[in-house]
C-alpha cells in the first residue's frame, strides 16, 4: 500500500531519536514495578494484614478514587491496588507525549515536510510512530509480567496486571494519535492529550467512588463510570482474582479505531494544518504586553490557568476526604505509618493535611521548572536573541521570569492551601477558618520552591544545552528522596539534599523561621550564580 | 569616527577557531556590505557587535562603546534584523513588532503602518501562521519603525519577493538619507552592488579583502580576447598577463588592469582586427574570494583550483597585488 512506504525506515528513525528515552521507559517501569511489590510484600506478609488493608480500601472513599477498586486479599491484588494509578499514569503520559514527539513535532518544525517530499506515503509517519510506541507498551508488559512474577506473584495475575497497564499506555498511544490530527501545535496537542488523561482519572475516581462494596467486603465492583475511562479499564480485568481477559480487548478496539480516526483525519487535513483554526489577532499590542514582565505574563498565563484548574479540584477533593482519614487509617497501619513519615507526627488529620500540603509543593515544583525552562525554549528557537538585542538586560529578562515563576508559585500554593481548606472545613463547619490557616501554612512552603527556582537559574546559567534534562533530574530526585527516602531508610544527609525535607511541617507541627530563612537564603545564593553566570556566558543561536 | 570599528577578533567555540583574526571598519553614515561564504564568521561577528557572544581577544568597538559591556546602553541606538527570524509563536506580528520596538526604547508608528502597508505585512495573524519571508517582514518593519543610529542588518532579504526586496533597497536609502548607518550582510550580489558603498569580504573567520566595489574591481583581472593580423609572440614576457591561449587564430588571455597600458602597446604591433575587453563581473569578483583554496592564498603556491571561470585562475599573484597601493591602475 503506497500510502505506507517508507514506514520501516521511519520507525528506525523513531528508535535512533528516542534510543535513551524508550530503554528508561523499557527497562524503568519493570524495575519500578519489582521494587514496588517487593515493598508492598514486606508490609502485608500474610493474610490476616491482607484482610485488613482490602476491607479499608473497600470502604474507603479516599483509597477507592486514589487507588482505584480492590479486588480481593492476593497478595498480587493490594500490590495492584497500591501501585497500578501510579504506573498507569506514567504509561500514559509517557505515550501521549512519544506520539505527539513524532507527529506533531515533527510538523510544527517542519521535519515532516522535508521527510515527506521523499518516497514517504501519507500515513507513514504517523504509523511509524504508532508501531514503535505500541511496541515499547507491548516490550515493557512482558519485562513487567517477568518483574512481577519474580517478586512472586502468581504468573497470570502477573500477565494480566502487567497487560492491564500495558493497555493503558495502548489506549492513550491511541488518543495522542487523534489529538496530534487536531491541534497545530505540539504543545496544544500535548495539553488535549494530557486533559484526556487528567479526565480518565477523574471519571474512573468517581466511577470507583459511586462503586459498591461487594457482601465479604473485599472487594469493589466499580459503577459505570469507570467503564468509560481507559484508566479504569486496567482495574476491571480484576487481575489476581478471577482475571477477565476480555476487558484487555477495549483498549485494543481503542486503539483500532483511534488510528482509523487518525489517518481519515490525515486524510482530510493539510500537512501542518490542525482541525482547530488559528484565530486572527489585535494589529497592535496592549500597553500593558509592552514590556518584560508584560510578555512573561503573557507567556505563562495559559499554563497558569491550567494549573490553578488541576490545583483547585485537587485541593477540594483532598479537603473534602480528610474527614473519612480517621476511618481508613485505624484499620491500615501502613499507610498510617506512611502518612507519619510524611506530615510528621502528632495529630493525624493534621498528618494528613501537612502530607498533602507537600505533595501539592512537590507538584508546583513542577510548575516552577516548567515556567522558568520556557527561557531555555526561547533561547533555543531564538527568540531570546531578537529580545536581547534590543535594550533590556540579561539580568532584567531573567530575573522578570524568575519573578513571574515565583508569583505563579505563590498564587498556586495559596490556591492549594485554601482550596484544601475549604473542602475541609465545609466537611467540619469551618470553611473560612480552615481556609485561611490551611492557605497561610501551604505558602510556607515557598522557601522550598525559591530553591527550585535557583536550581534551574544556575543551570540554566552555567549549563545552558543541559538545562532541561537537568532540571527535571533534580527535581525527581527531590521527589524520590521526599516519597521514598523515609521508607528505604535512607541516610538523614541524603534526604538533607531535597529542599522540602527543611519545610516545616505544618499544620502537624509548629512553624520554624530559622530553616525558612536558610532555605530562602541558599535560593538567593543560587539565583545570584545563575544570574551572575548567564550574564558572562554566550547566548549561542 | 567609525561607527563599528574591530580589530584582531578572534573567537572559539571548543576546537573551532570562528573568527581567527578579524577586521572590518565601518564609517559614519556608510552601507557596509559584509560578505562571505556560509560558514565564514558573519554571523558570529553581528553576535559579537550585538554582546549576545563574548571575544575571545581582539578590539571590538560599537557607536564608542564596548558591545559586551555596554549592551544595553548601545541597543537603544541600533536596531537589528536576524537572518533566521524567530517569534513568540502565539503573539500576532503587530503585537511583535510593538513589543520589540517598545523594548528598543521606543518606535515610530506612524513609520510603522506605513511600513505594514508598504511591505504588505498582515499584522493581526499569529507568528506561527507566518511564512519565512512574512517573519523576515516583522523584523525589519520592527528595526525601520525605530529611528536609530545603526542598522546590523543579517541577511535581511533571505525569503523576500523582488517586489519586497525593492521595498527594502527603499529603506535602506531612506535611513542612509537621514544619517544612519548600515551593515548589511548578504548574498543577494544585486542589492550589495545597489546599496552598499563600500564593502568587506571575509573567509574561515578572516577579512581578505575591503574597500569601494571599484577598488575590489582593479584588484581581479580582465578578460581579453583579440584577433590580429599576425600571431602575437612575447605576451608571456609581459607583467601582469596570465592563460594566454589560442583558438581559431584568436588569442585569449587575462590581464591585471594595472598592465592593461602595457599589455596594448605590445598588441598593436601584430595589427589588431578585433578586440574585447570583459571587466570582471560582481559574481566573479566573489567566486574568487569564496571559492579560492585559502591555503594557497597564503603560502603564494600558485595553486589552481578547477572552478569554473577565469577570475578563479592564478589566485596568489592578485592577492600578493592586494597589498598594493589601491587605485594604481588610473
Amino acid at each position: 500500500m503506497s500510502a505506507l512506504t517508507g514506514t520501516t525506515l521511519l520507525a528506525r528513525l523513531v528508535l535512533r531519536r528516542d534510543r535513551i528515552r524508550l530503554a528508561i521507559w523499557v527497562l524503568g517501569t519493570p524495575l519500578l514495578g519489582y521494587a514496588l511489590a517487593g515493598s508492598v510484600a514486606g508490609i502485608y506478609p500474610d493474610q490476616e494484614t491482607r484482610q485488613g488493608y482490602a476491607t479499608t480500601s473497600a470502604s474507603s472513599l479516599v483509597a477507592r478514587a486514589f487507588n482505584g477498586p480492590i479486588h480481593g486479599t492476593d497478595l498480587g491484588a493490594v500490590v495492584v491496588a497500591e501501585t497500578y494509578v501510579t504506573l498507569a499514569l506514567i504509561v500514559a503520559l509517557l505515550s501521549t507525549f512519544a506520539v505527539t514527539r513524532h507527529t506533531r513535532q515533527n510538523e510544527e518544525t517542519g521535519r515532516a515536510e522535508l521527510l515527506g517530499a521523499n518516497v514517504v506515503g501519507r500515513y507513514a509517519p504517523l504509523t511509524a510512530a504508532l508501531l514503535v510506541i505500541v511496541g515499547a507498551n507491548t516490550v515493557a508488559a512482558v519485562l513487567l509480567t517477568v518483574a512481577l512474577a519474580g517478586a512472586g506473584l502468581p504468573l497470570a495475575g502477573s500477565v494480566a496486571a502487567a497487560a492491564a497497564i500495558g493497555g493503558v499506555g495502548v489506549a492513550f498511544t491511541a488518543i495522542a494519535a487523534v489529538t496530534a490530527q487536531l491541534s497545530v501545535t505540539a504543545r496544544g496537542a500535548n495539553a488535549l492529550a494530557a486533559a484526556t488523561v487528567g479526565l480518565s482519572f477523574v471519571l474512573r475516581a468517581a466511577g470507583d467512588v459511586l462503586g459498591e462494596q461487594s457482601a465479604d467486603g473485599t472487594r469493589v465492583r466499580s459503577a459505570w463510570p469507570s467503564w468509560i475511562s481507559p484508566l479504569g479499564w486496567g482495574n476491571q480485568v480484576r487481575a489476581f482474582d478471577g482475571e477477565r481477559w476480555w476487558v484487555l480487548a477495549l483498549p485494543v478496539a481503542l486503539l483500532l479505531a483511534g488510528v482509523a480516526l487518525a489517518y481519515a483525519l490525515a486524510e482530510r487535513r493539510d500537512q501542518g494544518a490542525g482541525l482547530i483554526a488559528p484565530r486572527r489577532g489585535p494589529a497592535t499590542a496592549a500597553p500593558r504586553l509592552l514590556s518584560p514582565t508584560g510578555l512573561a505574563w503573557r507567556m505563562q498565563r495559559g499554563t497558569l490557568l491550567g494549573w490553578a484548574v488541576g490545583v483547585a479540584v485537587l485541593g477540594l477533593s483532598m479537603g473534602v476526604a480528610a474527614d473519612e482519614f480517621d476511618d481508613m487509617i485505624d484499620a491500615n497501619p501502613a499507610a498510617a505509618e506512611a502518612i507519619n513519615a510524611m506530615g510528621g507526627g502528632a495529630d493525624l488529620i493534621n498528618a494528613y493535611l501537612a502530607a498533602m500540603l507537600g505533595l501539592f509543593a512537590l507538584t508546583i515544583g513542577a510548575y516552577v521548572v516548567q515556567a522558568l525552562l520556557r527561557v531555555r525554549g526561547d533561547e533555543a528557537d531564538g527568540v531570546l536573541e531578537a529580545a536581547l538585542a534590543t535594550a533590556v538586560s540579561r539580568t532584567r529578562w531573567l530575573g522578570t521570569q524568575v519573578l513571574a515563576a515565583t508569583l505563579g508559585a505563590i498564587a498556586l500554593l495559596l490556591l492549594a492551601g485554601v482550596t484544601t481548606g475549604l473542602g475541609y472545613g465545609i466537611v467540619t463547619g469551618d470553611p473560612l477558618g480552615q481556609a485561611v490557616e490551611l492557605g497561610g501554612a501551604a505558602l510556607l512552603r515557598l522557601p522550598a520552591l525559591l530553591v527550585i527556582a535557583g536550581v534551574v537559574t544556575a543551570i540554566f546559567g552555567l549549563l545552558p544545552r543541559w538545562s532541561v534534562a537537568l532540571s527535571w533530574t533534580a527535581l525527581l530526585v527531590f521527589l524520590l528522596l521526599g516519597q521514598l527516602g523515609a521508607v528505604l531508610e535512607l541516610p538523614q544527609a541524603a534526604l538533607n539534599v531535597s529542599p522540602y525535607t527543611h519545610v516545616p511541617a505544618v499544620p502537624a507541627v509548629d512553624p520554624a523561621a530559622l530553616p525558612l530563612v536558610v532555605l530562602a537564603a541558599v535560593a538567593a545564593a543560587l539565583l545570584a550564580v545563575g544570574v551572575a553566570a548567564f550574564r558572562h556566558r554566550d547566548v549561542p543561536s | 569616527m567609525p561607527v563599528i570599528s574591530i580589530g584582531n577578533l578572534v573567537k572559539t567555540f571548543g576546537a573551532i577557531r570562528a573568527l581567527d583574526g578579524l577586521d572590518l571598519h565601518v564609517e559614519q553614515g556608510e552601507v557596509h556590505g559584509f560578505l562571505g561564504p556560509n560558514g565564514s564568521g558573519k554571523s558570529t561577528t553581528i553576535r559579537i557587535l550585538l554582546g549576545l557572544l563574548r571575544r575571545d581577544s581582539g578590539d571590538a568597538q560599537v557607536l564608542g562603546a564596548d558591545p559586551w559591556r555596554d549592551a544595553v546602553r548601545l541597543h537603544r541606538r541600533l536596531a537589528y534584523v536576524p537572518g533566521d527570524v524567530s517569534l513568540w509563536p502565539n503573539l500576532t506580528g503587530g503585537e511583535a513588532i510593538d513589543l520589540l520596538g517598545q523594548l528598543r526604547g521606543g518606535l515610530d508608528r506612524r513609520r510603522r503602518d506605513e511600513l505594514l502597508h508598504r511591505f504588505d505585512l498582515d499584522p493581526t495573524r499569529r507568528c506561527r501562521t507566518y511564512s519565512k519571508g512574512n517573519r523576515q517582514k516583522v523584523a525589519i518593519v520592527a528595526a525601520f519603525s525605530s529611528p536609530v543610529e545603526l542598522y546590523v542588518l543579517d541577511e535581511p532579504t533571505s525569503g523576500l519577493d523582488p517586489l519586497m526586496e525593492a521595498v527594502f533597497q527603499d529603506e535602506v536609502r531612506r535611513v542612509k538619507q537621514a544619517g544612519a548607518t548600515v551593515l548589511l550582510s548578504s548574498h543577494v550580489l544585486a542589492e550589495v552592488e545597489a546599496l552598499c558603498d563600500r564593502v568587506s569580504i571575509i573567509r574561515e573567520g578572516r577579512t581578505v579583502e575591503s574597500g569601494t566595489l571599484t577598488e575590489l574591481r582593479h584588484l581581479t583581472r580582465t578578460a581579453v580576447t583579440v584577433e590580429t593580423a599576425r600571431p602575437v609572440t612575447g605576451l608571456d614576457a609581459l607583467p601582469g598577463v596570465h592563460d594566454v591561449h589560442e583558438v581559431d587564430g584568436r588569442t585569449h588571455l587575462e590581464v591585471e588592469p594595472a598592465h592593461l597600458d602595457e599589455l596594448l602597446g605590445q598588441l598593436i604591433r601584430f595589427g589588431v582586427r578585433a578586440l574585447t575587453s570583459t571587466p570582471p563581473t560582481l559574481e566573479q569578483l566573489f567566486l574568487r574570494h569564496y571559492g579560492d583554496d585559502p591555503a594557497a592564498t597564503a603560502t603564494g603556491a600558485a595553486a589552481v583550483p578547477a572552478s569554473p571561470g577565469p577570475a578563479t585562475v592564478g589566485a596568489s599573484d592578485v592577492d600578493a597585488q592586494a597589498d598594493a597601493p589601491r587605485g594604481g591602475a588610473r
